[in-house]
């Protein structure tokens, strides 16, 4: 079991409970991985895509529906998809930034723009990736917000914990760390106060089952460069 | 027509729309036509790619109306970038929904359409015109887009007729319609101008997008998306887009000839 293994089962398990809509996942393999590993195990009726515009099947080469983007722009209205984004910065209440760094006006650092991240957190739940876990993304305030923070977003996974914002002012919360890493570590690499309960679990691996349908998803290892 | 003849039509300070979607299906013949026109001062509606990217770089724009401007496997575009970053552009940035929400407005001739996309996002603060309004039959606060018209919508489709029916082939259309009926003026180009009679004989009469009567000019321009996707005539042609992005503009513009 890898630290890649165990990032892709949190992602998985954001989905659980979800039912027949759309598990997209945004950022590279750990988040597309974790999409079809739930669809494959806990929740078998997701939807997921090529991150194109086809659905695909149990079997990922099989289409067994069309969405163009404009089908994506109207499924985000309707609240049938739970995406995993990226952010470049994220705060205590779970507001992120992708578009830029520093003032809107004239930024330092032009990164995408909001692309639909205004939309899709308002209207579905959400959840993050983020490869990195450190104090440039974890951020006290974010120069731009481009994804709404709130109820909807479900849970922010990164490569040394799994956080929610399960707590009565709605602000981030450590849920878990991963196998091998201190709560110490995780504050440390956080640039906001964190709520810490007073038992923090270790975030769960693949059961025996998962770890064998990950090897036949991902049987070149591409989710371990993360 | 010819490219350059499209170019000839757009004037300094209109509002061009540009199809396709990040650096899929853009009309890159017709850019880079334009490219080689006097013409300053445009505002651009688009997803945004090398499109974007390319006037930016070349002094043609003022103002980007863009939720993204991306070159898709290269994120970030870097003449779209660098305009930003030494505020040589205006921006409009929309949510991805709310600029089709602005299309489908533009194309209905309505002058808005609400939507929830938006709202408590900074979207509201950077973009200090956009007003919400209030469902009269919820008592919902919804931010109400304002269309996006445009003076000239340039697409690329896979095959047209010579009176601007054109089809894509591809498996996504884009808002490539929308464009066409949002605009005053469209111009298609396109891979290959076929016979009306023929343009059935590779696709269903589904992936007949565009009707003539929102087309101004066709343009036949083989290879005229690249080096941006054209399913499935060819793909992107990932090392000129590297090139692209890593060349100086006035040396890959220049090499261009």
């Amino acid at each position: 079991m890898s630290r890649a293994d165990v990032c892709v089962v949190a992602c998985a398990e954001a989905f659980r409970g979800d039912g027949e809509i759309l598990a997209a996942g945004i950022g590279g393999p750990i988040t597309t991985l974790g999409a079809r590993l739930a669809r494959m195990t806990f929740e078998p009726d997701l939807l997921t895509t090529d991150g194109v515009c086809h659905l695909t099947g149990d079997d990922p080469q099989v289409t067994e529906g069309w969405l163009p983007f404009r089908d994506h722009l109207w499924l985000v209205l309707t609240g049938r998809r739970h995406v995993f984004m990226g952010a470049s910065q994220i705060d205590r209440f779970g507001n992120t930034n992708i578009s830029c760094i520093g003032a809107w006006e004239r930024p330092k650092a032009q990164l995408l723009g909001v692309r639909g991240a205004p939309g899709n957190t308002v209207c579905c739940p959400t959840s993050y990736w983020i490869p990195r876990h450190s104090r440039r993304v974890f951020v006290e305030r974010v120069d731009l917000v481009s994804g709404v923070g709130g109820p909807l977003l479900r849970r922010v996974v990164t490569d040394l914990a799994v956080l929610d914002l399960r707590t009565p002012d709605g602000s981030m919360r450590l849920a878990s760390v991963h196998p091998g890493v201190t709560v110490e570590e995780v504050v440390a690499a956080t640039g906001f106060e964190l709520v810490i309960p007073p038992d923090v679990p270790t975030t769960r691996g693949p059961t025996e089952e998962e770890l064998r349908v990950l090897e036949a998803l991902d049987p070149g290892n591409l989710r371990e460069a993360m | 027509m010819t490219a350059a003849e499209v170019a000839a039509r757009i004037e300094s300070g209109m509002t061009v729309g540009v199809g396709g979607w990040g650096s899929r299906r853009k009309p890159m013949a017709l850019i880079r036509a334009l490219l080689d026109t006097p013409v300053t001062d445009l505002t651009i509606i688009s997803y945004g790619g090398a499109d974007v990217g390319m006037l930016c770089a070349a002094g043609k724009v003022r103002k980007v109306v863009a939720p993204f401007v991306t070159l898709d496997t290269i994120p970030l575009e870097p003449h779209f970038r660098a305009a930003r970053q030494g505020g040589a552009i205006e921006f409009a940035e929309y949510d991805e929904g709310m600029f089709m929400f602005g299309l489908l407005a533009a194309a209905h001739r309505l002058p808005f359409l609400p939507t929830r996309a938006g709202l408590g996002s900074d979207v509201m603060r950077v973009n200090p015109g956009l007003r919400t309004v209030r469902s009269p039959y919820t008592e919902e606060d919804l931010v109400a887009v304002p269309a996006l018209t445009m003076d000239v919508a340039l697409v690329h489709l896979n095959r047209a007729d010579r009176r601007g029916n054109a089809q894509y082939l591809g498996p996504d259309p884009y808002f490539d319609d929308l464009y066409a009926k949002a605009a005053t003026s469209c111009y298609v180009s396109c891979e290959r101008l076929v016979d009306s009679a023929d343009l059935l004989k590779e696709g269903p009469v589904q992936s007949l997008l565009i009707s003539r009567t929102f087309v101004t000019g066709v343009v036949e321009a083989p290879g005229g998306a690249g080096f941006t996707s054209c399913e499935p005539d060819y793909g992107r042609d990932e090392a000129e887009q590297r090139r692209y992005a890593t060349t100086p503009w006035r040396e890959y513009h220049d090499e261009q000839g």
